[in-house]
């Protein structure tokens, strides 16, 4: 029942993504912004930056697009909708389809975020299969904690600001695993070496979807 | 509170003070006296944890069954462990200025603390800006259950698995919990006591004024309520 209407609210929201073309391009277009201007101001030349200041970068730029578009998984929604989403189904099935939803979106954005990345600045990643896993799982938990913290601003009124206050704290420790395990996979270390990290960060995200699983009806309430 | 509590907290205070001051310490390099400032900093972050702890207690209870005598004992648990949050950084400060060199050194306990404080800090943004009571209560508890866990893993679990110049952390040596002096036990652990037990009494009181604040509120806006009235007639 349940995982029925997950995955029909799952298919509402592709659809309504895909017909809605300019907030994708927006996204991407910002996410390319982003890492332009990154070009711009760091490397005149190819290869000037340090692999350091490279991941920094590279999750500095992931974490403001994430945030920018997550935020508007409850913040861009009309009263009305709320109130019909609310009367066709539960509120277990809203949260875990939105946290499947960002997970993707998430996921894309950081794809995307590392193709240009390695495109315009350079590609210094070593062992690209655990990077990759590292972006799913930081995909996983900015969507559980960033889906939770978008209801909740939602509700307020300077909610764009203080969906930004209110994650930062939130994700940090999703974002410093993450920024730990990409060191090992930018110097190409032994993998054993990083299994302390993922396990971690798969930890992080059971606790956040978990919570935001509990949590979220009583937010919907309202 | 109970009185018995009351004074024991006193009581403790003062001969922390004493004791902590005048009794002999184990003599470490680089430590030195400053060893000392076990009394004073760690206390506060036992303190912290144990007030946040309180306040999500509270937050678990407002969700589970609404008044607004929860959701005041939670924020006023929350206030209280902010301010020893607070003090225990800038108690660590000191004391790193001393013996690491810098105030500020990066360490991943002090980043972690200092993010805590944030949190907490963003919660009083999110409740500052509801306008709804009911909402804000409801809200502000479901963020503060949210962020307490999201803390955890910052405190307790990643300072242990970088390296730390903090006791305990990233197997460095140095004084280390475990191998406290005896005669310093004598003292910290009244020390954390007596601390605690001052956080939860300043809790305490600010719950109270808050309740009769509001109390005050509600009887001033009946008054007027009943002046319109009359006036009206």
């Amino acid at each position: 029942m349940i995982i029925a209407s997950i995955i029909e609210l799952l298919k509402k929201e592709l659809t309504l993504e895909l017909r809605r073309k300019s907030v994708i391009a927006g996204i991407g277009l910002f996410l390319f912004s982003l890492i332009f201007i990154c070009y711009l101001t760091f490397s005149l030349r190819r290869n000037s930056i340090s692999e350091a200041t490279w991941s920094a970068l590279f999750w500095l730029t992931i974490l403001f697009a994430v945030i920018n578009s997550v935020a508007k998984s409850f913040i861009g929604e009309k009263k009305g909708t709320v109130i019909y989403y609310y009367s066709i189904a539960s509120p277990q099935a809203i949260i875990l389809s939105k946290i499947i939803y960002n997970t993707l979106l998430c996921l894309v954005l950081s794809l995307m975020g590392y193709l240009l990345f390695s495109i315009f600045i350079h590609n210094p990643i070593q062992d690209k299969p655990l990077f990759i896993v590292t972006l799913i799982l930081a995909s996983g938990g900015f969507a559980a904690a960033l889906s939770l913290i978008s209801g909740i601003a939602s509700k307020a009124n300077n909610s764009n600001i203080l969906m930004a206050v209110l994650s930062f704290p939130v994700i940090l420790a999703v974002l410093l695993m993450a920024i730990s395990i990409t060191k090992n996979a930018l110097d190409g270390i032994d993998r054993a070496a990083s299994y302390d990290e993922l396990i971690n960060l798969m930890a992080i995200n059971c606790i956040l979807t978990a919570l935001a699983y509990l949590l979220f009806p009583y937010i919907w309430r309202s | 509170m109970n009185t018995v509590l009351k004074i024991l907290a006193v009581v403790l205070l003062f001969y922390l003070h004493i004791g902590g001051m005048l009794f002999e310490v184990p003599r470490l390099n680089i430590v030195n006296e400053s060893i000392r400032g076990t009394y004073f900093h760690v206390p506060m972050w036992f303190g912290m944890m144990i007030l946040f702890g309180f306040s999500l207690y509270h937050a678990i209870a407002y969700l589970v069954k609404p008044s607004p005598l929860t959701d005041h004992k939670s924020v006023e648990f929350a206030h209280v462990g902010l301010a020893f949050g607070i003090l225990g950084l800038l108690t660590g400060m000191l004391w790193a200025n001393y013996t690491w060199g810098t105030p500020w050194h990066g360490d991943p306990k002090q980043n972690g603390a200092a993010i805590s404080v944030l949190v907490y800090l963003a919660y009083f943004v999110l409740r500052g800006s509801l306008e709804n009571e009911e909402q804000r209560a409801r809200l502000a508890a479901v963020y503060n259950i949210f962020a307490f866990a999201a803390m955890v893993p910052l405190l307790f679990i990643i300072p242990r698995m970088t390296s730390s110049m903090h006791p305990g952390n990233g197997g460095n040596p140095g004084f280390n919990m475990y191998d406290l002096d005896s005669r310093m036990r004598l003292v910290f652990y009244p020390a954390v006591i007596g601390w605690a037990l001052v956080g939860y009494w300043i809790a305490k009181l600010r719950i109270r004024v808050r309740s009769i604040e509001e109390q005050i509120n509600a009887l001033e806006d009946d008054k007027i309520f009943n002046d319109l009235q009359n006036d009206k007639v």
